[in-house]
């Protein structure tokens, strides 16, 4: 985990700061990749639905061409209109979340500026292939989602985002029959890619649905304010 | 300072969000106005001699210590469309960000404090050239190499154009980069020299402000701007 990011930094307000200029420290940021149809949007709308009640939460979408993620959260009103910012990524979702982290930067601030105080923001990144990865100047902590329907090898492929994310969900296992794909060998592949690092299989039509990642997201939220 | 800060700043990697905006490009695109080799090289020549060298000349004024507020006056004067003000500071918003970062300056905190939600990007630029210890020319190049850098490599990913084509029509243009940036440093001169913002040049592209003013509209689209 990369908790401590409280490098004093003269004049610039940049990513890694962990305090607003007023001094205050800033909310949580956890930013959510994976490739496209993964169930990004869906895990960001269930977290909304089951954290909204006790945390205050904002969520920057990165569309690709379109604002379809952002509206999809608004239409579903997962949190009032001015809570969910979308930023457009010229046709690379990842350079947004990794190389030139500008305009989510923006979008994370100005959230904070215009709804604060905020616990956590939740940056979904555009749907991209396994290599992409949030930059650490921009979220204090990554989740990765991967589904069983796109390939039961992916967690053997691993890649920066299966190896690297502080969290790998594996979503819809309920399609798991349907689509021949071994759960056990999933598990036992991210295993191996992974390490200790946590992993999830979710399925959000399950009743379940998003508790495990939910119950990781406030123990990232409680170290973040420890 | 190092001259190959230069390098630095004109890089197109430089982090300060211009990989999301087309300059003008997309909207050609759908348009039909821009299909190819050829007319991506016609659109670059037309927005360098028009767009270009207006945001050259307030990029080297900038650079000069001309106040950067009054700058910023001059650069809303010329642009006549809302959208494409807009997405001037949102560029110069994320180029400041970047700036600060990498060549903390009391004028830049300044500028920033002025215009929080961003100047013109142009403005900016001049003053970031300023705090890496650029001068004017550097300040001009940058801004007039971006002002068809931008829209070539949108091209690329919006036509899948060959990728060796577009950097040949910006090499083409090469020549033409020079004279914009001449031009473009002596007008700021002529600021300096006491005829006030108001010799800066205000060449205009219609079809830009127009077409973007559309593009702003669109439901669907891959660039900012």
């Amino acid at each position: 985990m990369h908790l401590d990011h409280s490098h004093p930094h003269a004049g610039a307000t940049v990513g890694a700061d962990a305090h607003r200029p007023d001094g205050t420290r800033r909310a949580l940021r956890i930013g959510l990749g994976g490739p496209v149809g993964s169930g990004k949007t869906a895990t960001v709308a269930a977290l909304c639905r089951t954290l909204r009640e006790e945390l205050s939460l904002a969520v920057v979408t990165n569309d690709i061409y379109t604002r379809e993620d952002a509206e999809f959260l608004l239409r579903e009103a997962v949190l009032p209109p001015e809570r969910i910012t979308a930023v457009e990524t010229g046709a690379c979702p990842h350079t947004a979340i990794r190389d030139d982290i500008s305009a989510n930067l923006e979008a994370v601030e100005d959230l904070e500026d215009e709804v604060g105080p905020l616990d956590i923001v939740l940056v979904e990144s555009g749907g991209d292939n396994l290599t992409a990865t949030f930059s650490k100047g921009l979220v204090d902590a990554q989740i990765f989602v991967i589904d069983v329907a796109g390939g039961d090898d992916i967690p053997r492929k691993g890649g920066p985002g299966v190896t690297t994310a502080d969290l790998l969900v594996v979503n819809k296992t309920d399609l798991a029959p349907y689509v021949g794909s071994d759960l056990g060998r999933m598990a036992a592949d991210a295993k191996t890619a992974r390490g200790e690092m946590p992993v999830v299989f979710q399925s959000l039509r399950s009743e379940a649905g998003v508790t495990e990642v939910a119950l990781w997201v406030r123990a990232q939220l409680a170290a973040w304010t420890a | 300072m190092s001259r190959a800060a230069l390098f630095v700043l004109a890089d197109g990697r430089f982090p300060a969000g211009g990989h999301a905006h087309s300059g003008g490009a997309e909207a050609a695109v759908k348009a039909g106005r821009v299909t190819g080799a050829a007319s991506l090289e016609e659109f670059c020549r037309g927005r360098l001699h028009t767009t270009g060298l207006v945001s050259a000349a307030l990029a080297a004024a900038a650079a000069l210590g001309v106040d950067p507020v009054e700058l910023d006056g001059a650069a809303d004067a010329r642009t006549p469309s809302p959208a494409l003000r807009v997405a001037a500071r949102k560029l110069g918003r994320q180029l400041m960000r970047a700036a600060r970062a990498t060549w903390p300056s009391a004028e830049l905190d300044a500028l920033a404090r002025e215009f929080p939600k961003g100047a013109h990007q142009p403005v900016v630029l001049g003053l970031t050239a300023r705090a890496a210890g650029l001068g004017p020319e550097d300040a001009a190049y940058c801004s007039a190499y971006e002002s068809v850098s931008g829209p070539a490599t949108a091209v690329v990913r919006l036509l899948s154009l060959d990728p060796f084509d577009a950097t040949r029509v910006l090499a083409r243009l090469a020549p033409e980069l020079d004279r914009v940036a001449d031009r473009a440093v002596e007008a700021a001169r002529g600021v300096v020299a006491g005829g006030g913002v108001d010799v800066l040049p205000a060449a205009s592209a219609p079809m830009l402000e127009v077409g973007a003013e559309g593009h702003a509209g669109w439901a669907v689209r891959l660039f900012a701007s």
